[in-house]
């Protein structure tokens, strides 16, 4: 909250009470699934991931869920032979119907991948504004945003003196905290993290899921883990996935409260899963 | 230490132990490790001896004359005395990796050997008839048996044909090379087997076929133009293929955090993919150009060449030091033949030239 305070909240949030700032939005995915080809990896999945809450999926591997987080700002069919079936509905309006743009619904729709994957040829303050430049937008003022950015991902401090440097000359952990400041200059009223701290040391992790903390009361975050701890470490709520058998789509188990996934699920498998008795 | 009172003999010698130990990091220097042993110094330098000299004695015995039988013999006596001297010393494994090694570094020397060898001939042959005056001078009113004389309007003719080529070939090829990679169209299995194809022809061919459609078949005349248009044809398959093998090392994962940064696909190649590939697009551009500059046989039927100073590319023969060389180096005279290496040698600073600038475009930049 620290880091939050030095900065003035968004533009939205000054027209409302600073008492009770509603900021973000609400994603609704109904009736989601997902095919690669004839084979169907996902079926109907319904989830709603609420504003300022960070909402966890987890399940084993192959069960979806990455698909599931992909279908959410239209990644999926950049695949191809990917299909896509259900809606997904953001603050009610529907991001496949086409009345929004693909670039719009990105640009309202972060997201983080598993990999760090910052553009090598760009310098750190580039990179973060390479999305504005991709994305045809002008800025009005280049290095607020760059610190901006920077602060709220959790890097300013490490990085404030070498803003030219390359992208690339930065750690694992680094890399993808430029990669969060980078989703984040954009504005997007939601981030999708895919799994990502699982390519990165105990320590980054830390800095990154404070990070997460850190952001969760301005957006709404989607993170996809591994990690059952660091789903009860960072969420609110949470989605369990799974895959039956070999073959068969995945589909959404259960979802709930954290503590309740957690601690008092309601499935056997869910049950099974976060204590470690399969998957 | 402070529990060390002294008393107990075996303590005390653990401090005594420990305390020589000064951690000063002051004092660190960098530890180079050894690139060879005298002991393997030794063993490879016997080896060759003992090679040289059996290889002498059995080349004596069957009367093998040359160089190529008795260095053929020595070397493979190297290798088997070599190997032997390895495995006695440490073992099968060693030696065979010892073998290896030895073999490698024989042959990439091999392999570079031609190279320097034709660089440094051509230079010392050049160097004999080179002047500065070179630079400024034609061949228009120089006799065979004249003094003096140069290569102006070959370099000139060169820079122009092979400029404009470029700047036709060059973007043509880098966006065949988008097509074929990033958004791998429709077409792009006919394209890339036209490529494919025409990375085969050679080049007297598509001097042929310029000749017959432009020179000929349109009425043009030979022309630097016409020379351009026949490099164009060699140099599209060369740039596009080595530019989509380029393209197809950029990460995947670049592409996609692009994209859902809500970048157009357009927007994705011109920002993230082609920067990312700069240096490696640069590379094939070189190649291009450097197979495009020295092409003889097309420029024979294109523009065949001139000893006077042709500014005008598209207007009569022109020369070019392909031509400079090929015409020269042909005539029954030792001044004649000299300017042909002189031609040769400035062909040699021009790529050289060449490749530098465009090395520095490639890593200078840096935002």
């Amino acid at each position: 909250m620290t880091l939050l305070d030095s900065f003035p909240p968004p533009q939205v949030a000054t027209l409302r009470t600073p008492e009770a700032p509603v900021v973000g939005s609400t994603l609704e995915a109904r009736r989601v699934s997902a095919w690669f080809g004839s084979r169907k990896v996902l079926e109907r999945a319904s989830l709603t991931m609420e504003a300022q809450r960070v909402t966890a999926l987890i399940g084993p591997s192959g069960c979806g869920k990455s698909t599931f987080l992909r279908t959410l700002n239209r990644m999926h069919e950049n695949i191809p032979d990917a299909q896509f079936g259900g809606e997904v509905l953001l603050d009610g309006q529907d991001i496949y119907d086409g009345d929004l743009g693909l670039t719009e619904v990105r640009l309202m729709i972060g997201m983080v991948f598993q990999k760090p994957n910052p553009f090598p040829s760009m310098s750190i303050a580039g990179n973060v504004l390479s999305g504005l430049k991709l994305s045809g937008r002008k800025v009005a003022d280049r290095e607020v945003l760059v610190e901006k950015s920077l602060r709220r991902a959790g890097l300013w401090g490490e990085v404030k003196d070498r803003l030219n440097a390359s992208g690339a000359s930065l750690s694992g952990g680094q890399q993808q905290r430029l990669c969060i400041a980078r989703a984040l200059a954009m504005e997007p009223k939601i981030l999708l993290m895919d799994e990502p701290c699982s390519a990165l040391d105990p320590i980054s992790t830390r800095v990154i899921e404070g990070t997460i903390l850190e952001l969760a009361p301005t957006i709404t975050i989607v993170i996809v883990t591994h990690n059952m701890q660091q789903a009860q470490r960072v969420s609110n709520q949470c989605a369990f996935f799974n895959v039956e058998r070999i073959g068969e789509p995945g589909r959404l188990v259960e979802s709930g409260p954290t503590a309740k996934i957690f601690g008092n699920p309601d499935d056997q498998r869910t049950d099974d899963y976060v204590n470690g008795r399969f998957g | 230490m402070t529990m060390v009172d002294g008393s107990d003999p075996f303590l005390a010698s653990l401090t005594t132990v420990e305390m020589p130990i000064v951690d000063d990091p002051s004092r660190d220097q960098p530890r180079k490790s050894p690139s060879f042993r005298a002991s393997g110094v030794v063993e490879a330098v016997g080896s060759m001896v003992s090679a040289a000299v059996l290889g002498y004695v059995v080349c004596r015995f069957f009367s093998w004359g040359g160089l190529m039988g008795p260095g053929l013999v020595t070397a493979a006596l190297f290798v088997g005395i070599f190997s032997t001297v390895i495995r006695e010393s440490s073992g099968a494994e060693a030696a065979a990796d010892r073998v290896a090694h030895v073999l490698i570094l024989v042959l990439a020397l091999t392999a570079v050997l031609p190279l320097v060898a034709m660089v440094s001939f051509v230079t010392l042959k050049g160097l004999a008839a080179f002047r500065l005056g070179f630079f400024v001078q034609d061949m228009a009113k120089v006799g065979p048996l004249d003094k003096g004389g140069g290569a102006l309007h070959a370099i000139i003719g060169s820079l122009e044909q092979v400029g404009i080529a470029s700047l036709v070939a060059v973007p043509l090829a880098l966006l065949s090379a988008v097509y074929l990679n990033e958004m791998k169209g429709k077409m792009a299995k006919y394209v890339r087997f036209m490529v494919d194809a025409m990375s085969g022809v050679p080049s007297v061919v598509a001097g042929l076929f310029i000749y017959a459609a432009w020179v000929v078949g349109l009425h043009q005349g030979p022309s630097g133009f016409a020379a351009s248009l026949a490099l164009i044809v060699l140099m599209l398959p060369t740039i596009t293929r080595t530019s989509e093998e380029v393209l197809r090392t950029i990460s995947d994962s670049l592409r996609e955090a692009s994209l859902a940064l809500g970048a157009p696909q357009w927007r994705t190649v011109l920002g993230v993919v082609l920067p990312t590939a700069r240096s490696g697009i640069i590379t094939a551009t070189l190649l291009g150009v450097a197979r495009a500059v020295g092409e003889t046989a097309p420029m024979i039927l294109t523009t065949r060449g001139s000893s006077r100073t042709n500014t005008n590319p598209f207007q009569d023969q022109q020369g070019d030091l392909p031509l400079f060389i090929y015409q020269l180096l042909r005539q029954p005279n030792q001044a004649q033949v000299d300017r042909a290496f002189t031609g040769a040698f400035i062909l040699l600073l021009l790529v050289g030239l060449l490749f530098t600038l465009a090395r520095l475009a490639g890593t200078s930049r840096r935002k």
